[in-house]
């Protein structure tokens, strides 16, 4: 399978996505003023700071060329993926629900986190083991999930949660513990943890890699959601 | 579509952003928390915000690029105020 990691100005997490999609299949680097997504099965948001995160962060780089692309490839059930800064662009952009608030402490954080997958009901956690905890590093300024609270009712009922921190855990003070949520359709999932920095055991755990895979079965397996 | 108001002078308008109300505020919070440490007493419901200045032709325009761009309307509130008073203001329909 073919992944996709976008590069804006100001992206910085993008090699290391790249790296970490090379470790399940192909992956190539989507330039954000080109239109062409060159055929890839799942595009990659990534962390950083896109087009400066000036006005709001995410709120500019939704505007890029390749957005519109990566916004009709969502629309058409294409696997999105997005990390970080990339969970904000998605929000921004309104391929997921919610928004991300500065994180209450008002600093930057930058640690290890456990993560609770909530679900393997999904593209994205279909090859994570039931009650499995990901060990998954954080940092960011502005991480605390919001959703109005009907919103945030029906997304519970509908579980589009699909990662939480495990308790006791929150960084951000996001809201229900939220770490990560999918749309509706449940091709488009965004999350504040970097999974593409926990791949890779001679740097620490590698609690990201079962995200990676569990896309890359989703696709060459036809793993069902 | 042609621009209609091409050529007229422009007018100098403000948009205040604010968080939405209800939603935590830990900026106004730490702010309101700040000010008794130097003397000033009685200081309540602090928020913080956003002010975007720009010069515009075509004032009627302002909510649409305010829901579009300027705001978050999920998170945000907004009011306009253009060089001659307020002129209107804007949350999210809920």
């Amino acid at each position: 399978m073919k992944f996709g990691v976008i590069r804006f100005p100001g992206s910085c997490d993008d090699v290391d996505a790249l790296l970490a999609c090379r470790r399940v299949g192909e992956a190539v680097i989507l330039w954000h003023a080109d239109r062409d997504l060159q055929d890839v099965d799942c595009v990659v948001v990534p962390g950083g700071f896109s087009y400066g995160d000036y006005l709001r962060v995410g709120a500019i780089a939704r505007f890029a060329p390749v957005m519109e692309e990566v916004a009709e490839f969502a629309h058409a059930g294409g696997l999105v993926l997005g990390i970080c800064n990339g969970f904000q662009v998605l929000c921004e952009a309104g391929l997921l629900p919610g928004a991300l608030l500065p994180n209450t402490s008002l600093r930057f954080i930058f640690r290890q986190v456990e993560l609770e997958v909530v679900t393997q009901s999904s593209p994205f956690t279909g090859r994570c083991d039931p009650d499995q905890q990901l060990s998954i590093p954080v940092k960011h300024t502005t991480g605390r999930y919001y959703a109005p609270d009907d919103q945030l009712a029906r997304m519970e009922a509908a579980e589009q949660v699909l990662l939480r921190y495990a308790p006791g855990q929150n960084p951000n003070g996001s809201l229900n513990d939220i770490a990560g949520v999918c749309n509706e359709q449940r091709n488009v999932f965004g999350l504040m943890p970097h999974p593409e920095h926990a791949v890779d055991p001679l740097t620490g755990p590698t609690g990201g890699l079962p995200i990676f895979e569990s896309i890359r079965a989703h696709v060459t397996d036809g793993a069902l959601v | 579509m042609a621009d209609a108001h091409e050529g007229l002078a422009p007018v100098r308008a403000r948009v205040l952003v604010k968080p939405k109300a209800g939603i935590l505020d830990p900026q106004g919070q730490a702010v309101e928390r700040a000010l008794p440490a130097l003397g000033f007493s009685g200081v309540r419901n602090v928020h913080v915000g956003r002010l975007i200045e720009l010069d515009v032709e075509d004032p009627a325009r302002l909510p649409e690029m305010c829901q579009r761009l300027l705001t978050n309307p999920l998170i945000e509130d907004y009011e306009i105020v253009e060089a001659d008073g307020v002129n209107g203001a804007g949350s999210h329909p809920a």
